[in-house]
């Protein structure tokens, strides 16, 4: 039972996609900044990092590959777009079990306090 | 973006009050609402049924992984797993651990942790969704905090 063989999946691929693209500082910091909602160009996301253009696109496309982020062409630019859907649900069901265990331990807290 | 769930709560019990309610079998089936046909050992997979109104058809089972008095209780499970034509056996499980620091004047902490939902189907996870709709805004300013600025 300790050892359910995990099938590779497409769902589970994606997934792993997206916690790998969002476990790293620079693109948890860029995903922050498109979350506003607001298209930014790569300049634009460079503006003030300490890493080059050339880094910060290489993360931007890493988001991109995990569907975090979506790029289109705006003039001679590529402009970045936060896509919340790939890990809304994600977020919900965490909820969900969190609201569970809250429940849960207020039952065991009358319980050992009676 | 966390994988996993933390609680934390301050009980008016000693430590050794909770590590029953915890690790008996019986009193943990009474709190936590669901029978359990025998008693929690390492290594040892338990079963038995949900006791929430309306959900006592379902089964539930976890395995139970470390006991060290008084200390740390974990087991592997199912979360959420209500839906009595779905085979979760062959899911990915999370791992529950409870943690328990005695405090002054005889209280103890409790230290929940449930981990490893990123290996959870996604179709499970659009269930929840749909039951449970809170979107993207809280998320973003959890974000914000762990980033320190949401610029």
């Amino acid at each position: 039972m300790s050892a359910v063989p995990i099938e590779p999946s497409p769902e589970l691929s994606a997934r792993a996609l997206i916690f790998a693209a969002l476990g790293d500082e620079t693109r948890l910091a860029l995903v922050a900044r498109l979350s506003g909602g607001t298209p930014l160009s790569i300049s634009r996301l460079t503006e003030g990092s300490a890493l080059t253009r050339q880094a910060i696109t290489k993360h931007l496309r890493v988001l991109e590959s995990a569907g975090v982020v979506r790029s289109a062409r705006a003039g001679r630019e590529s402009q970045f777009e936060f896509r919340p859907d790939a890990f809304n649900e994600l977020r919900s069901y965490l909820d969900h079990v969190s609201a569970q265990w809250d429940d849960a331990l207020a039952r065991l807290k009358s319980f050992v306090e009676r | 973006m966390s994988d996993r769930i933390e609680k934390c709560i301050e009980l008016s019990a000693t430590v050794s009050r909770v590590w029953r309610a915890l690790t008996d079998h019986r009193e943990f089936g009474e709190w936590f609402r669901v029978t359990v046909d025998g008693p929690f050992v390492p290594g040892r997979t338990v079963r038995g049924h949900i006791l929430h109104p309306g959900y006592e058809h379902l089964t539930w089972e976890a395995t139970i992984e470390k006991m060290e008095p008084e200390r740390l209780f974990s087991f592997r499970w199912h979360p959420y797993a209500i839906d009595p034509n779905v085979d979760y056996s062959t899911e990915p499980m999370t791992r529950v651990e409870f943690r328990l620091e005695p405090k002054a004047h005889g209280g103890t902490i409790l230290y929940l942790m449930e981990s490893g939902f990123d290996a959870i189907p996604q179709h499970r996870r659009f269930e929840a969704f749909r039951m449970n709709d809170r979107g993207w805004t809280e998320q973003m300013k959890n974000i914000a905090r762990h980033v320190g600025s949401a610029d």
